[in-house]
């Protein structure tokens, strides 16, 4: 026990850099995402081009790869980032690509008549998008979203790549120094205790979208 | 008073309206009959400015109007669409209310009154936070409707109002109609190919020869 409570300082450090990454993703990667996925839709084939090859590079590419580009190939042309920066732009850029085709899916699901209403009674693109069309395309989107926000608190753990001390490399750390396994499994329970709450937060916007169908 | 002057609507290269002029007195209720496919719905959408006319002019009291940019303190327009297009995500009141708060910057006060006013009159006093979901079709179609009229159209459309709709609810769309036209001198457009319904409301009613020119 004295052993636990020793190591849980390192640990809370790790969970620190790894909620941090986290929510800065969700932040930046849900709006751009949205606004990634209007451009995919809109009828200006330059920027549904430029947009699309972003997608194919980041879902073609291996998120550890993009961080080792992002942190050790970027300042061969002059652009350096420090750890954490680089770890967020890397999770930021990657998750807006998934996050933009899981909301073309949901923006290409409405009806058209929902914008034709919306016309008829005058309410201009935004108050269309802000009060009619992203609530609908919310309630599609949301399990998908979900998956995707679980995927990305295990995804911070690749920033250990460039040596920055989240959870899980906090753990290794303990583990390889005190040569014992009880490090990682207290990352094992604190990942489980995270995504344990945010399914929770999820299932709770899940049933706040419930009561209209 | 409403005038079409030599409106064209092609789709491709095949003609829908070719050429047409017609006339609509203020007060009038003017059905518009005819076969699917003929054009009747498409002269609704020009009308409304869903669609682009390919030649012609719109003129409302001798001043020459574009149905895709109307004057939003002085709505032409007004639409109940076949399949209501109601907001899903919003509850009736909110449905009624959401473009005269946004566009019309209606205070609370006034959309409170013109509320009750159209609740009152549509029978659809007590299902204020009632979604479109829990609404059956005709209730549907009366929120629709007060909808709308909420915006302060000058003329009101409805395109097929009573394609799914049973006898009984047929005639309750009828008696709104004649209301409507009694009560506030409403100038109404109905496209139908209900020709028995046309009768029972219209005072003018063109087929879709007259259409075809």
């Amino acid at each position: 026990m004295a052993y636990i409570i020793s190591i849980i300082p390192a640990l809370l450090a790790g969970v620190k850099i790894t909620l941090l990454l986290f929510l800065g993703t969700i932040i930046m990667a849900i709006p751009l995402g949205i606004i990634t996925s209007l451009g995919l839709l809109s009828a200006i084939k330059p920027l549904k081009l430029i947009l699309k090859f972003y997608i194919w590079i980041m879902r073609g590419t291996p998120l550890l790869l993009q961080l080792i580009f992002i942190f050790y190939g970027l300042p061969i042309i002059g652009i350096i980032f420090q750890r954490y920066d680089a770890a967020l732009v890397a999770l930021v850029m990657n998750y807006t690509a998934y996050f933009a085709e899981i909301f073309r899916g949901g923006f290409q699901s409405i009806p058209k008549g929902q914008y034709e209403s919306a016309h008829v009674l005058q309410l201009n693109y935004w108050q269309t998008l802000r009060y009619i069309i992203i609530p609908q395309v919310s309630k599609i989107v949301i399990p998908a979203i979900g998956n995707e926000v679980i995927n990305l608190i295990k995804d911070t753990s690749l920033v250990y790549v460039i040596g920055l001390g989240e959870l899980l490399r906090a753990g290794n750390v303990a583990s390889a120094r005190d040569v014992t396994l009880i490090p990682l499994v207290m990352v094992g329970i604190i990942y489980l205790l995270i995504t344990g709450m945010i399914s929770f937060l999820l299932k709770r916007i899940e049933l706040n979208y419930s009561k209209w169908k | 008073m409403l005038e079409l002057k030599n409106i064209t609507k092609k789709f491709g290269s095949k003609i829908i309206l070719n050429n047409l002029n017609l006339t609509i007195l203020d007060q009038q209720i003017l059905a518009i009959v005819g076969s699917s496919g003929a054009g009747k719905t498409t002269l609704l959408r020009c009308l409304t400015g869903l669609e682009k006319i390919d030649a012609g002019h719109f003129y409302w009291n001798q001043r020459e109007f574009n149905p895709i940019e109307q004057n939003k303190n002085k709505q032409i327009m007004g639409v109940v669409f076949q399949n209501y297009e109601l907001f899903p995500n919003l509850n009736v009141i909110d449905n009624i209310t959401l473009a005269p708060r946004l566009v019309l910057k209606n205070t609370p006060q006034e959309l409170q009154t013109a509320v009750q006013k159209l609740l009152l009159e549509l029978d659809l006093t007590g299902k204020e936070r009632l979604y479109p979901y829990q609404l059956s079709g005709g209730q549907k179609q009366r929120v629709a409707i007060a909808r709308a009229l909420a915006m302060k159209p000058q003329i009101l459309c409805y395109d097929e109002p009573t394609s799914a709709l049973d006898p009984a609810l047929r005639n309750k769309v009828a008696k709104i109609i004649l209301q409507l036209k009694n009560n506030t001198g409403m100038t109404q457009i109905v496209v139908t190919h209900d020709m028995e319904f046309a009768k029972q409301i219209a005072d003018r009613i063109f087929t879709v020869n007259t259409l075809a020119n």
